[in-house]
């Protein structure tokens, strides 16, 4: 079987040659596609820094390997602002201090959308802790990434209904 | 991680065959084996990726009031499938009080139930262990055991199983249902597990091949669901393994019991069936002293493996609080912290 693999990565179809099925999702990212956003923290699905969109789900791409992704759409940090303008989550980490080191940040984010996207945690800081707890802050910014994933629910909220309307 | 053979089968007939092979493993989400590849204990010759496999991602609630549960499923969209958590709560939040959102959004049913043990010293590769290296030794024996076993251990392995949704399966007798070389066949989950004895690791009856293709849980088990919870003690708040956990799920009939199930967690090398104490609870009334006396049963055999006779006091005590609190009534909704033994039942003090 041929290890090629094709792979829409942030909008744009990719033809990926592998020349070893070792290879997982977050190293095809950082080290063939030059896309050094996503992070590998532990490399073992402990850590959450490498956390990335797969057809629209959160998941650690450190856990993934790129051929089993064959197909799939996926989004890393790269892919989530338009332009200049900052994704809603991006804005909140930024206004509320969500971050001290930063290296965290990328997969906290990836997270916070994945979070946002499913839709479970509603206005609770509780369920945002809970549904954030597969990503470590060495810094312990927790508090400001609980609020500001909150803000960026109330902003998304308001964006889909004024889309709606 | 050594360099292995990838295949991706579009059949089932051709995945079983593909996984026949020595030295060959399936892959499903990935998020158990892939950690173990890396850290050597496991070093596969070939994965045969079944993770695209058609069929085997369905939740099928069927006529008869039963549901079958491809094995693809991940372990997030069960949780989550509204008909599913309403008549299965119990096994909704123990999915949910594992791993983190990430890992189930990946993790499929038929891997929750092969993941191997966290057992530290089964993941130090410079450690001795008789199921990674069959024969060698067990350096968990006298080391750091507060988290090993006190029910169906051996003198040759002291490992638990780690999974949370095994848990109530085991409870309502959840049915595995496997694809092998053989004709398709079924068989209790009670009964896919191994005990260590002399081989910990053979830790199941699976043979070469042997594909996990569903999961069901028969009609009787949503009879359940307005008395049923999971709880799990962590040592931290989330995202951690049991020290111990309880799934409790009472039918009651006339201020009366009228069916019982109780399993546990984070304490035996299997998710842990306590049956006798079943048998206490059928046809008694639903209070403090009873789930006691439920909790004193299904402890009766354990015994420590090293420094861990607290989990033994530590289970009886989590069983009772999960009976406590499936009495009490399933929530409405979900809680914040699925399985938290920390919620606060009306009257109850907090230490059972």
């Amino acid at each position: 079987m041929s290890l090629s693999i094709s792979l829409t990565v942030n909008g744009e179809s990719k033809q990926v040659p592998l020349d070893d099925p070792r290879v997982t999702l977050l190293d095809l990212l950082r080290e063939r596609l030059e896309l050094t956003g996503t992070k590998k923290g532990c490399d073992r699905g402990q850590c959450g820094a490498c956390t990335v969109l797969v057809d629209g789900r959160r998941i650690n791409s450190c856990l993934a390997l790129a051929i089993s992704c064959d197909s799939a759409q996926v989004q890393t940090i790269e892919g989530v602002a338009q332009g200049e303008t900052l994704h809603p989550v991006q804005a909140a980490f930024i206004a509320h201090d969500a971050l001290q080191c930063g290296f965290c940040t990328p997969g906290q984010i990836m997270s916070a959308i994945g979070l946002l996207h499913e839709g479970h945690a509603g206005g609770d800081p509780e369920r945002v802790r809970e549904g954030m707890s597969g990503n470590l802050c060495r810094c312990g910014a927790y508090a400001g990434i609980t609020e500001a994933v909150l803000e960026a629910g109330t902003t998304l909220a308001a964006q889909d209904r004024r889309d709606a309307a | 991680m050594k360099r292995f053979e990838y295949l991706r089968p579009t059949t089932i007939a051709d995945a079983v065959s593909a996984a026949s092979a020595p030295g060959a493993a399936y892959l499903a989400g990935g998020t158990n084996l892939l950690d173990l590849m890396k850290g050597g204990m496991t070093q596969p010759d070939r994965l045969v990726d079944v993770s695209h496999l058609p069929g085997l991602d369905a939740i099928e609630h069927r006529a008869d009031g039963s549901v079958r549960i491809g094995a693809r499923v991940r372990n997030a969209d069960l949780a989550y499938d509204p008909v599913f958590a309403r008549r299965f709560p119990a096994v909704a939040e123990a999915l949910l009080s594992g791993a983190s959102a990430q890992l189930r959004n990946a993790a499929t049913v038929g891997g929750n139930l092969l993941q191997r043990t966290r057992c530290s010293y089964f993941y130090d590769v410079a450690s001795a262990c008789n199921k990674r290296t069959p024969g060698a030794g067990c350096e968990a024996r006298g080391g750091d055991t507060r988290l090993h076993a006190v029910i169906g251990w051996s003198d040759s392995c002291i490992a638990t199983h780690p999974s949370d949704f095994c848990v109530p399966l085991v409870a309502l007798d959840a049915v595995v249902e496997i694809e092998g070389k053989r004709a398709h066949r079924e068989l209790p989950l009670e009964q896919l597990h191994r005990l260590p004895g002399d081989t910990p690791e053979r830790e199941t009856v699976l043979e070469p091949g042997d594909l996990i293709v569903a999961v069901r849980l028969p009609p009787e088990a949503a009879s359940f669901a307005a008395n049923a919870r999971y709880l799990k003690v962590r040592e931290r708040t989330s995202y951690a393994f049991a020290v111990v956990s309880a799934a409790a799920a009472l039918r009651i009939e006339s201020g009366t019991i009228a069916g019982a199930r109780i399993a546990l967690g984070g304490v035996a090398p299997k998710p842990w069936r306590a049956h006798a104490a079943e048998a206490v609870l059928a046809g008694a009334r639903p209070d403090d002293a009873t789930f006691r006396r439920a909790a004193e049963v299904a402890l009766a055999d354990a015994t420590p493996s090293g420094d861990n006779a607290f989990k033994i006091e530590l289970a009886r005590r989590i069983v009772t609080r999960t009976l406590a609190l499936a009495a009490a009534g399933t929530p409405d909704r979900m809680p914040a912290l699925p399985a938290s033994p920390f919620a606060q039942i009306a009257g109850a003090f907090v230490h059972a």
